[in-house]
C-alpha cells in the first residue's frame, strides 16, 4: 500500500517488506584507524524488536543510523524488504521509518499536535485527516488529546515528551521505528511505564523496531530478539532474551549480563503469563460479616474490594474487616497494582514496595483480575529455566565479515 | 524660545523624522536579509564562521564618518551612500546574533528534524531558523539603535533625515536658533529610537512562538 493512502492504526507492512538487512555494512570515520562498524551483516525481522546492546562506543548508534542513512555507510548494502535503500535518496528515506531518540527531541517552537503532524504534512495528507491521525495518536500514546494537542514541548514532563516523540515517529504509519536511547533521560520508574507502554503499542501496530540502549535490562524486557556487540559492532551474540540469559555465548556476554541472571529472567515473564493466587472480592455496600465469612472459608487474610466497574479500590484485612459493619466506598490511593502486561520483575519490585507481599493485577480498562504473590513468582522462576534451554533455529543472522559463523550461523 | 523654533519648523522637522525612519528601516530590513543570508552559509563551518564574527567585530570599529566620507567618491552626494553605510553598520550585529543564535541550537533538535526526513533546506527555514530568530531580533534591535545615531552622521553626504539639523546647527554655533536646532536633531533621534525598539518588542510578540518565548 502507497504512504498516502489512509494509513490504519492496525499492523500494516508487517510482512517481509519491512524486513531490514544489513548485508556487509561498513563505517570508517575518516581520520581514525579503525572502522566504528566493521562489515556488519545482520538481519532484523519484519514486524519484531530488536535491541541492540553493547558497551558505549561500540557502534550502537552507528549502526542505527545507517539504517535511516543518517550516517552514510563507508561500504556496503541495506535492504528494506526487497528493495536496496542504499542508494534512495536520503530524506525520503527517512520519512519511511519513524525515528526517536533521547527526550523525544521535540521541536520546542510547535505545539505537541504541530510536531506530529510533520511528516504526514510533508507527505501532502489533507488537514482533515492530519488532525484526526493526531489525536489518534495522542490516544495510542495515553495523552488525553484536548488536554495536550495545543501544549508545547516545555509545558510537558520528560515522559510525556517521550510519548510525544513515540507519536511523531508513528505519525505516518512508517513500518519501521529506529529508538536510540528513547527512554535514557527519564527516571525509573517513568521509564518502566514507557516500556510497558511501547510493548503494548508494538502490540496494536507490530512495526520491525530497532531499538539502542545499553540497559541490558530494558533489553532484556522490550526484546524480541538482543543483538550483544562488542567495538566495531562486532557481534558476540545475537539470540533470544532468553537464550542470552541462559546460554551467553562468552564472558563478555556473562560479564554484559551482569550478576542476577536468575533473576533477570524475571523480565522475560509477564504477569498475564502465569498462575494468579486466588482470591477474595467485595465490594462497597456490602455487609463486612459477609466478606469476612468468604474470607474464612477460603483461608486467605485479605480481601479486594472492587467498585461496580471491577476496578479495585481498596484492600482490607480480616481485622478491619471484624471492625466495619459496611464496607465503604473509601478509595485507597496507595494500592500496590500492576498490569496483566506488567513483567514479574516490576510485579515484584511492586510487591517489596507494598511490603503486603503480594500485588493486585488489572487488566482491560483496570478491572481487577486477581492477585500475584512471591510463590507465584518463585514457581514462574523455576519453570522457565526448564523452558529455556534449547535452542531456537528462526534466530534471524548476524555476523561480522571477519568472524563468520560466530552467532547465528551464515546464510 | 525653543519652542518657537519647534513650532516654525514643524513642517520640516516633521519631514525629516520620516524620512530618518524611513531611511533606517528600510536599511534594517535589507541587513536583515542580507545578515541571515550570510549566516545561512556560514553557521556550518566553524571556519567560516569565526570570519564572519572577525569581521562584523572590526567593522564594528570603523567610524561611520569615515566611511560616509569614503563612500562620497564614488556615489556622490544623496541617498544612496546613505543607504549603504547603515545598511553595511546594522548587518554586522544582526549577522554575529544570527551566527550564535544558529549555532547554539540543540543537535539533538536538528538531528531528530533530519531523522524524521526534513531535508537541509526545510530544516533551516522550518526548525532552526525560528528557534534562532529570538536572539536574531535582539540583534536587529540593537542594529536599529545603533544605525539611528549613524543616519543621522550620513547628513554629512547630504542623505536625508534628522541629521541635517545636527549638522547646519553646529556649522552655525553661536548664531541664532543654532542650539535649537542641534537639540531637535538629537532628541528627535533618541525618540525615534525608542519608538522603533517599541515596534520591534511588538514584533517579538507576533512572531516569537509561545513554546520558545522567554518567561517572565
Ligand atoms: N561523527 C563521528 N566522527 C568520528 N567518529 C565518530 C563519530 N561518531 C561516532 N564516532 C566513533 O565511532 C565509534 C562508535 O560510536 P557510536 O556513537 O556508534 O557508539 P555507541 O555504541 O552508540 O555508544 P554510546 O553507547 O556511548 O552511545 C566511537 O568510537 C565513536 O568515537
Ligand atoms: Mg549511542
Amino acid at each position: 500500500m502507497s504512504e498516502t493512502s489512509s494509513p490504519p492504526i492496525n499492523p500494516t507492512e508487517t510482512t517481509a517488506s519491512s524486513r531490514i538487512l544489513l548485508d556487509q555494512v561498513t563505517k570508517h570515520y575518516p581520520g581514525q584507524s579503525k572502522p566504528a562498524v566493521d562489515g556488519i551483516t545482520l538481519e532484523i525481522p519484519a514486524g519484531k524488536m530488536v535491541m541492540l546492546v553493547g558497551p558505549s562506543g561500540c557502534g550502537k548508534t552507528t549502526t542505527l543510523k545507517m539504517i535511516n542513512r543518517l550516517i552514510e555507510p563507508t561500504d556496503g548494502r541495506i535492504m528494506l524488504g526487497d528493495e536496496d535503500v542504499t542508494n534512495i535518496d536520503g530524506d525520503e528515506l527517512r520519512r519511511r521509518m519513524g525515528y526517536v531518540i533521547q527526550a523525544g527531541g521535540l521541536f520546542p517552537h510547535m505545539t505537541v499536535a504541530a510536531n506530529i503532524a510533520i511528516v504526514p504534512k510533508m507527505l501532502g495528507w489533507s488537514k482533515e485527516k492530519i488532525k484526526d491521525r493526531v489525536d489518534e495518536l495522542l490516544e495510542l500514546v495515553s495523552l488525553e488529546p484536548a488536554l495536550y494537542r495545543d501544549r508545547f514541548p516545555r509545558e510537558l514532563s520528560g515522559g510525556q515528551q517521550q510519548r510525544v516523540g513515540v507519536a511523531r515517529a508513528l505519525a505516518a504509519d512508517p513500518p519501521v521505528l529506529l529508538m536510540d536511547e528513547p527512554f535514557g533521560a527519564v527516571d525509573p520508574i517513568t521509564r518502566q511505564r514507557l516500556q510497558d507502554e511501547l510493548l503494548r503499542i508494538q502490540e496494536e501496530v507490530q512495526k520491525t523496531i530497532v531499538f539502542v540502549t545499553h540497559d541490558f535490562d530494558e533489553a532484556v524486557k522490550l526484546g524480541d530478539w538482543i543483538v550483544v556487540f562488542s567495538e566495531g559492532a562486532h557481534i558476540v551474540q545475537y539470540d533470544s532474551p532468553e537464550r542470552i540469559l541462559n546460554a551467553p555465548a562468552n564472558s563478555f556476554v556473562e560479564d554484559f549480563i551482569g550478576a542476577g541472571a536468575g533473576l533477570k529472567q524475571l523480565t522475560l515473564n509477564r504477569v498475564r503469563d502465569v498462575e494468579l493466587a486466588r482470591s477474595v472480592t467485595g465490594s462497597p455496600g456490602e455487609q463486612a460479616s459477609q466478606v469476612l465469612s468468604r474470607l474464612k472459608e477460603a483461608g486467605l487474610p485479605n480481601a479486594i474490594i472492587i467498585d461496580q466497574n471491577r476496578r479495585p479500590v481498596n484492600v482490607l484485612s480480616r481485622s478491619q474487616l471484624t471492625r466495619l459493619d459496611v464496607i465503604p466506598a473509601k478509595v485507597n490511593d496507595d494500592l500496590p497494582l500492576v498490569t496483566e502486561g506488567s513483567t514479574l520483575s516490576d510485579a515484584l519490585d511492586t510487591m517489596l514496595v507494598s511490603s503486603a507481599g503480594a500485588a493486585l493485577v488489572t487488566g482491560r480498562r483496570n478491572a481487577f483480575v486477581g492477585v500475584i504473590n512471591l510463590e507465584v513468582v518463585m514457581d514462574a522462576i523455576t519453570a522457565s529455566r526448564k523452558a529455556s534451554a534449547v535452542a531456537s533455529d528462526e534466530t534471524p543472522v548476524g555476523t561480522n565479515t571477519d568472524s563468520l559463523g560466530v552467532q547465528g550461523g551464515p546464510e | 524660545m525653543w519652542w518657537n523654533y519647534v513650532v516654525d519648523r514643524w513642517a520640516q522637522i516633521w519631514f525629516g523624522s520620516w524620512q530618518h525612519f524611513s531611511l533606517v528601516v528600510q536599511s534594517l530590513i535589507l541587513a536583515t536579509v542580507v545578515a541571515l543570508l550570510i549566516a545561512f552559509i556560514v553557521y556550518n563551518s566553524p571556519k567560516l564562521s569565526s570570519v564572519a564574527n572577525g569581521v562584523s567585530a572590526i567593522g564594528l570599529t570603523i567610524p561611520s564618518f569615515a566611511l560616509i566620507g569614503i563612500l562620497i567618491v564614488p556615489f556622490g552626494f544623496g541617498v544612496i551612500p546613505s543607504v549603504i553605510v547603515v545598511t553595511f553598520f546594522a548587518t554586522l550585529p544582526i549577522l554575529r546574533n544570527a551566527v550564535v543564535g544558529l549555532q547554539g541550537i540543540d543537535a539533538a533538535v536538528v538531528e531528530s528534524a533530519r531523522g524524521i526526513g526534513m531535508g537541509r533546506l526545510r530544516t533551516l527555514l522550518t526548525i532552526e531558523f525560528p528557534l534562532a530568530w529570538p536572539i536574531i531580533l535582539t540583534g536587529v534591535r540593537i542594529s536599529a539603535q545603533m544605525v539611528m545615531g549613524v543616519a543621522a552622521v550620513t547628513a554629512y553626504a547630504l542623505g536625508p533625515g534628522l541629521g541635517g539639523f545636527i549638522f547646519s546647527g553646529l556649522s552655525r554655533l553661536g548664531g541664532a536658533n543654532a542650539i535649537d536646532s542641534v537639540w531637535v536633531g538629537v532628541l528627535g533621534v533618541v525618540i525615534l529610537a525608542l519608538i522603533l525598539d517599541l515596534l520591534l518588542v511588538g514584533l517579538g510578540r507576533l512572531t516569537i512562538s509561545r513554546g520558545i518565548r522567554v518567561r517572565n
